[in-house]
């Protein structure tokens, strides 16, 4: 069910994009990624781009394994690379040509290979990354024109949590593995950063263990593991829930979050709650008063709600002394975070 | 003509400079003089210019008052026996402290003595105040070493021990104003007021009798702070002042960055506008990192220079509130420092007070500088000054 997911959510963005460009030729996912003379990858999500390359190559190989495989760096063409790159050898073996940041690419670059797509060689694949950026707009509206016979391969952003289950469940099922919803879960919030730790964290599982996998085999390689960001700790503690931010506090220090910016995040909301506490007036008009966007307004004053002027004071002080701490002042940050999040959700009123 | 003449209110510190140029100069270096001295004083209080003079008396063959091309050597730092080292950062590293040990080896080119200045002494840390120790102990025979810091207390104990200190004091009022009437020709009454709002700050004081903006400057921080009624208004104000003493750096630093970037890829042979090669990234990085730790230094500076218009306000508001007295440094605003005086106890103001001095030491600990200046003025909040 979850692959029908993701399934759908792509072919939603591609007729998005194609609404907007009408591109000729075919827009596919990453996995589908298949041999064609010029397979333009585009998207942010460099881990999923990188996948594709891998895709392709392995693809490729196994038709010919004298396959000839170059890099090449738009940033720093010079004239001619592509063409001998991608000239036939003597012995004709297969050629693919992987050329990274054509987002940055020297003048020199996009004429050449506006010049190849008019006539690509025979045997020769060149898998072209694009990061993003109107930069070589012109290489990207020729090829998608259909130009040289290419493909797109689209790497959207991968940002929800939804998103990372599907992604996830794709993994499992590509291997015809079977997986339980919860271990997806648990998987997902235990990696809910770097997308590239969740696929490694997938393929252990995938290579250690036999049978279905469930909560209990996630349980065992990655136990306890959550990773929150400062930005949901501090949104638990301004709630006033003590317990649940201390612990949520330690997850975020175990998975890694420093406690410098840590602080830096609560100063922010804090700050936001202090500017609109005790002000009459539209959230617009606010808005404008303060230098801060309207929703920005709305959720400070959110916020906000059940805290006084002398608490939101109090715990300033309180931040400005963890701030002092946790950059040498004190023998130890975790506890100034600790005493700071037991101030912060009590609303200044805890005396620590 | 002579080396002294500009330096306002140190009579004495003047006369055993004096004393000990002349001695050396007349062969008979046995008692005024020695290979290690320490100026300390107040800031604006004229620490390097003395730093200076005393260079230029020791570099002028035979004449204590300096002559004329000495002189202008110094002032233009070219002399090629004089060492000097200043920064525009907030720290000196210990490479620029070893550079200069090492330049202080050389003998006299030109002059009897070698003279090497350090200002701002007590921004080295421990290890680059280390290298300087075995330096200042045994100089060459003639170096000599000249140290400029706020107090004794801000250099290690190893150091001090190294050294002859020379305390210059604030300078009074009445002179400051004198020389800035003179210097700058600013009418007395005007010269006064400068002086005594930069709190006998020579440099300041220059800056606000001449600086239209910079007297703006300093009325906006006065007028903000006083307008505290609510923790919000607490917040934005520290908003505004970080902005005014944002926009007092930039006023300063944003210019030269440009010029210098420009300047150093035009040495690189990269043609304008054209994209830098990745070979040489690192240099510009270099270059840019270098400007950063300027702004930093200068950014702090501003809000350092906030933070003491605010003392001087509360300091002025409790001697109001305790009847004692005496002269108030922000006269001219005194309706507002009236107002503000009902308007608390001695008791708030002493804590607002307080809280100055505990946000300049986090400042300096590298704490966010908008966080220490939000806790600062919440002290400072007055509920009840409407009325």
């Amino acid at each position: 069910m979850a692959t029908r997911t993701s399934a759908r959510s792509t072919t939603r963005t591609a007729s998005k994009t194609a609404s907007k460009t009408a591109p000729a030729i075919p827009q596919l996912e990453w996995h589908r990624v298949r041999p064609a003379p010029v397979v333009l990858v585009t998207g942010p999500e460099q881990y999923l781009a990188d996948r594709a390359s891998e895709l392709l190559r392995d693809t490729l190989r196994a038709e010919d394994p004298s396959l000839e495989v170059s890099d090449i760096d738009a940033g720093s063409y010079a004239p001619g690379e592509l063409l001998t790159l991608a000239s036939p050898s003597l012995f004709g073996e297969p050629r693919l040509i992987r050329v990274g940041a054509v987002e940055k690419g020297t003048d020199q670059f996009y004429a050449d290979l506006l010049g190849y797509l008019e006539n690509p060689a025979d045997d020769a694949y060149v898998l072209l990354r694009h990061g993003g950026g109107v930069r070589g707009k012109k290489l990207l509206e020729a090829i998608r024109a259909g130009q040289g016979g290419g493909i797109e391969v689209l790497c959207p952003e991968v940002k929800k949590d939804t998103e990372r289950y599907d992604f996830a469940a794709s993994e499992f099922s590509a291997q015809h593995r079977r997986v339980t919803s919860g271990a997806l879960r648990a998987l997902v919030s235990a990696f809910s950063g770097d997308l590239a730790e969740l696929a490694a964290a997938c393929r252990q599982l995938l290579s250690d263990s036999t049978e279905e996998i469930t909560e209990e085999t996630v349980d065992r390689y990655y136990a306890g593991r959550v990773e929150r960001t400062a930005f949901q700790v501090a949104d638990i503690a301004i709630a006033g829930r003590y317990g649940e931010a201390l612990m949520m506090l330690r997850h975020a220090l175990a998975s890694g979050a420093d406690p410098v910016p840590i602080v830096a995040v609560f100063a922010m909301k804090v700050r936001a709650m202090a500017k609109v506490s005790g002000r009459r007036g539209g959230s617009a008009q606010l808005a404008s008063q303060l230098s801060m966007a309207p929703w920005q307004v709305d959720n400070a004053r959110r916020d906000a709600r059940g805290w006084d002027d002398d608490g939101i004071g109090r715990c300033i002080d309180v931040l400005a002394e963890t701030d002092a701490a946790v950059k040498g002042g004190g023998r130890d940050p975790v506890y100034a975070l600790e005493r700071m999040v037991s101030v912060i959700s009590s609303r200044g009123t805890s005396q620590y | 003509m002579s080396v002294w003449d500009d330096l306002t209110g140190q009579a004495d510190a003047i006369a055993t400079f004096r004393a000990a140029a002349e001695e050396s100069l007349a062969g008979d270096a046995s008692r005024s003089m020695t290979h290690s001295w320490l100026i300390t004083g107040p800031p604006g209080s004229g620490r390097s210019n003395l730093a200076y003079a005393f260079a230029a008396a020791l570099l002028s063959n035979g004449n204590p008052d300096g002559d004329t091309a000495t002189i202008r050597q110094v002032d233009a730092r070219t002399h090629p026996d004089l060492g000097v080292l200043s920064t525009e950062r907030v720290i000196i590293t210990i490479d620029e402290v070893r550079t200069l040990v090492k330049n202080s080896n050389y003998s006299p080119s030109a002059a009897r003595y070698r003279v090497m200045i350090i200002e701002d002494a007590d921004r080295m840390r421990e290890a680059a105040s280390n290298v300087l120790l075995k330096a200042l102990e045994e100089p060459p025979p003639r170096t000599v070493w000249i140290l400029c810091a706020p107090s004794e207390a801000d250099l290690l104990p190893t150091i001090r021990s190294r050294v002859r200190t020379v305390r210059l004091r604030v300078p009074a009022v009445a002179d400051v104003a004198d020389l800035i009437a003179r210097r700058d020709g600013i009418d007395l009454a005007a010269a006064t007021r400068a002086a005594r709002e930069a709190q006998s700050h020579i440099g300041m004081a220059h800056r606000l009798a001449t600086n239209e903006n910079a007297r703006q400057r300093r009325e906006q921080t006065l007028q903000t702070a006083l307008r505290i009624r609510s923790v919000s208004d607490a917040v934005v104000a520290a908003a505004t002042l970080l902005e005014v003493a944002g926009q007092d750096a930039k006023a300063i630093t944003a210019e030269r960055d440009a010029e210098e970037r420009e300047n150093a890829l035009r040495s690189l042979g990269v043609a304008p506008g054209a994209t830098v090669p990745p070979a040489l990234r690192s240099q510009l990085k270099a270059l840019e990192e270098d400007q950063k730790r300027r702004a930093t230094r200068s950014l702090r500076d501003g809000i350092d220079r906030i933070m003491v218009d605010l003392l001087s306000l509360y300091r002025d508001i409790l001697l109001l509130q305790l009847g004692v007295g005496g002269e108030l440094v922000n006269a001219s605003i005194m309706p507002d420092l009236r107002r503000a005086s009902a308007a608390a106890t001695p008791e708030q103001t002493l804590a607002t007070l307080d809280a100055i001095a505990e946000a300049r030491r986090r400042i300096e600990g590298n704490i966010a500088p908008a966080l220490a200046l939000e806790a600062m003025l919440i002290t400072a909040t007055r509920r009840t000054a409407q009325q």
